[in-house]
C-alpha cells in the first residue's frame, strides 16, 4: 500500500466516522459542556462584580460610620459642655437664692430680734416704772419728810427714773 | 492576507522538509545490505506504518497472533469475505493483492489489476473505530458530569476536571480567532481538536488496541482538511469571495492576486492534509528505526547489541516523550488554522 495515496476505503470511513462522531458530539456533547462552563464563568464575573460591589458599599458603610460616630463626640462634646454651663449656672443661681434668702431670714431674725428687744425693753422699763412707783411709795409712805435730804433724794430719783427713758428712746428709734 | 500568505509559505517550507527526511531516512535503512536471515528494516518499518487487511499483534510459538479483518468490496455488487483467506494464498475468488511494482502495490485487485471499490475494514479503519468509540464515551460522560451537576456550585470532578482544561482552550481558541459566532464553530473545532488529538495518543501506544498509524495516513488527514475547507468556503461572507475573486488592489495587479488568492484557498487544506500526516509518520518512523537499531545490532555480537539496546532504550524513551508532545501540537496546530482560516472567511467587511 502506496504512503501518499490516500486509500478510497479509509476515505469512505473517515467521512463517515468522523461525520457520525461530530453530529453526535455537536449535538449532545460540547454545547452540554461548553455552555455549562460558560455560565460557569459568567456566574463567576458577576460574583466577582457583586463582591467588588459589595466591598465598595461596605467602605462607603464604614465611612459613614466614621462620619457618624465623629458627629456623634461633637454632639457628646457639645452637650456635655452644655450640661457643665447648666450646672454651674443651676448651682449658681442656687447660691445666690440661698443667699438672698438667708438674707432676707436674717433680716428678718434681726427685725425680729430688735422687736423683741423693744417690748423687752418696753416691759423691763414699765417693770422699772412700776418698781420705782412701788419703790418711791414705799419710801414715801415710810419716810416722806420735809428734809432737805428727803428732797434731794426725791429729785435725784425721779432724774434717774427719766433719763434712762431718755436714752432707751433714743437707742431706739 | 498577508498573514495568510506568509503562513502558506511557511507550511509549504515545513511539510516540503518533513517528508524528505522521512523519504531519505526510510530508504537509507531500507537500502542498507539485508542480514543474514533476511531482515528487511525497511519492509518492517513500512508493515507497521501502512494500512493493512489484518492486524498483527504479536508472534507466538512461531505463528501470527493477527485480527482478520473483514474485505468488503463493491464490485457488481457486494462481496465481502474474511481477509486471511486471500492474505495466506495471495488470490481468493477472483482477486489478488497487487504485488510490487503494480498499480495498486498491497490492495486487493482484480484479475487485470484494477480496484474494485474496497471499503474492507482495514488496520486503520478499526483504530478509527477504536477511536471515535472511545472519543464518544469521554466528551459523553463528560457532559453527563455536567449534565447531572450544578456547575455553577461544584468545581468538576474526575474525567470532567480531565477534559475541561482542554475543551475549554479550544472553545477559547474559536472565541478568540473566528468572532461573534464562533458558538457555531466551536463543536467542529473540539471534534477536530479532540479526534486528532486521541489518535495520535493512541497511535504511539505500541501494542493492540492502539499503535496503528491513523493520524499518519494521508486519507484520514485529508477528510479532516477537507472538512475545513467546506467548512471554510461553504460558510465564507461576502467579503471573504469578494477578498479572493476581486481584491482591493491596483487594476493589474487584480488578476494576479486573484490567481494568488485563489491557489491560497486551494492549498490551505493540502498543507493541514501533509504537514499533520508527515509529522505523525516521521514520529513513528523515528521510533521504528530506533527499536530496529537492536536487531541490526543484534548480528554484530554480545557488546555492540548490549551498547546499541541501551543507546536505542534512552533514544526511544527520548523520542516517545517527543512524540507526546508533538501529538498534542500537531493537533493544537490543526485545530488553530482550521479557527485561523474560518476566522479569514467570516469576516466583514469594514
Amino acid at each position: 500500500m502506496n504512503l501518499i495515496t490516500p486509500d478510497s476505503g479509509l476515505l469512505f470511513w473517515m467521512v463517515l466516522i468522523f461525520g457520525i462522531v461530530f453530529f453526535i458530539l455537536a449535538k449532545w456533547g460540547f454545547p452540554a459542556i461548553t455552555g455549562m462552563v460558560d455560565e460557569r464563568n459568567k456566574h463567576i464575573d458577576e460574583s466577582l462584580r457583586l463582591a467588588e460591589e459589595a466591598q465598595v458599599r461596605m467602605s462607603k458603610l464604614a465611612e459613614e460610620q466614621a462620619e457618624l460616630i465623629a458627629q456623634t463626640r461633637q454632639e457628646q462634646g457639645r452637650i456635655l459642655k452644655e450640661a457643665a454651663r447648666a450646672r454651674s449656672e443651676i448651682l449658681a443661681q442656687a447660691k445666690a437664692d440661698a443667699q438672698a434668702q438667708t438674707a432676707e431670714m436674717v433680716e428678718k431674725a434681726r427685725e425680729q430680734i430688735a422687736n423683741e428687744r423693744e417690748t423687752a425693753l418696753r416691759d423691763i422699763r414699765r417693770q422699772v416704772a412700776l418698781l420705782s412707783v412701788d419703790v418711791a411709795e414705799k419710801v414715801l409712805r415710810a419716810k416722806l419728810d420735809a428734809s432737805p435730804e428727803q428732797q434731794a433724794l426725791i429729785d435725784r430719783l425721779t432724774d434717774e427714773a427719766v433719763i434712762p427713758n431718755e436714752a432707751k428712746e433714743s437707742i431706739t428709734s | 492576507m498577508i498573514l495568510a500568505m506568509l503562513l502558506v509559505l511557511f507550511a509549504q517550507a515545513a511539510t516540503a522538509m518533513v517528508p524528505a527526511s522521512i523519504f531519505l531516512r526510510a530508504g537509507a535503512i531500507a537500502a542498507e545490505p539485508a542480514p543474514s536471515d533476511d531482515l528487511d528494516i525497511g519492509e518492517v518499518i513500512f508493515d507497521h506504518v501502512l494500512d493493512s487487511y489484518e492486524w498483527h499483534i504479536t508472534d507466538w510459538k512461531g505463528k501470527a497472533v493477527a485480527i482478520h479483518l473483514p474485505v468488503i468490496l463493491f464490485d457488481h455488487g457486494l462481496k465481502t469475505f474474511n481477509s486471511h483467506k486471500i492474505l495466506e494464498t495471495g488470490e481468493y475468488g477472483g482477486y489478488h493483492i497487487a504485488s510490487e511494482g503494480e498499480a495498486h502495490e498491497g490492495k486487493i485487485v482484480r484479475a487485470d489489476g484494477t480496484k474494485p471499490f474496497d471499503i474492507s475494514i482495514t488496520k486503520n479503519v478499526l483504530q478509527l473505530f477504536i477511536n471515535a468509540i472511545l472519543l464518544l464515551m469521554i466528551v459523553l460522560l463528560t457532559a453527563r458530569w455536567y449534565r447531572r451537576h450544578d456547575a455553577l456550585r461544584e468545581h468538576p470532578t474526575g474525567i470532567a476536571a480531565l477534559m475541561e482544561p482542554l475543551i475549554m482552550m479550544v472553545h477559547d481558541m474559536a472565541k478568540e480567532n473566528i468572532g461573534e459566532d464562533y458558538r457555531r464553530y466551536s463543536p467542529y473545532l473540539l471534534t477536530v481538536f479532540l479526534f486528532i488529538l486521541f489518535s495520535n495518543f493512541i497511535g504511539i501506544i505500541p501494542f493492540f488496541p492502539g499503535g496503528a498509524n491513523l493520524t499518519g495516513n494521508i486519507a484520514c488527514t485529508m477528510v479532516l482538511a477537507l472538512f475545513t475547507f467546506f467548512t471554510v468556503n461553504l460558510t465564507g461572507t461576502k467579503h471573504y469571495y469578494k477578498e479572493i475573486f476581486s481584491p482591493d488592489v491596483p487594476g493589474l495587479l487584480k488578476p494576479l492576486m486573484a490567481v494568488i488568492e485563489f491557489f491560497s484557498a486551494l492549498v490551505k487544506p493540502i498543507s493541514l492534509t501533509i504537514r499533520l500526516f508527515a509529522n505523525m509518520l516521521a514520529g513513528h518512523i523515528q521510533i521504528l528505526c530506533m527499536v530496529c537499531i537492536i536487531f541490526i545490532m543484534g548480528k554484530m555480537g554480545m557488546a555492540m547489541t548490549a551498547g546499541a539496546t541501551a543507546i536505542s532504550v534512552l533514544f526511544g524513551i527520548f523520542l516517545d516523550v517527543l512524540e507526546m508532545l508533538i501529538s498534542f501540537i500537531q493537533a493544537y496546530i490543526f485545530t488553530m488554522l482550521s479557527s485561523i482560516y474560518i476566522g479569514m472567511a467570516r469576516q466583514k467587511a469594514e
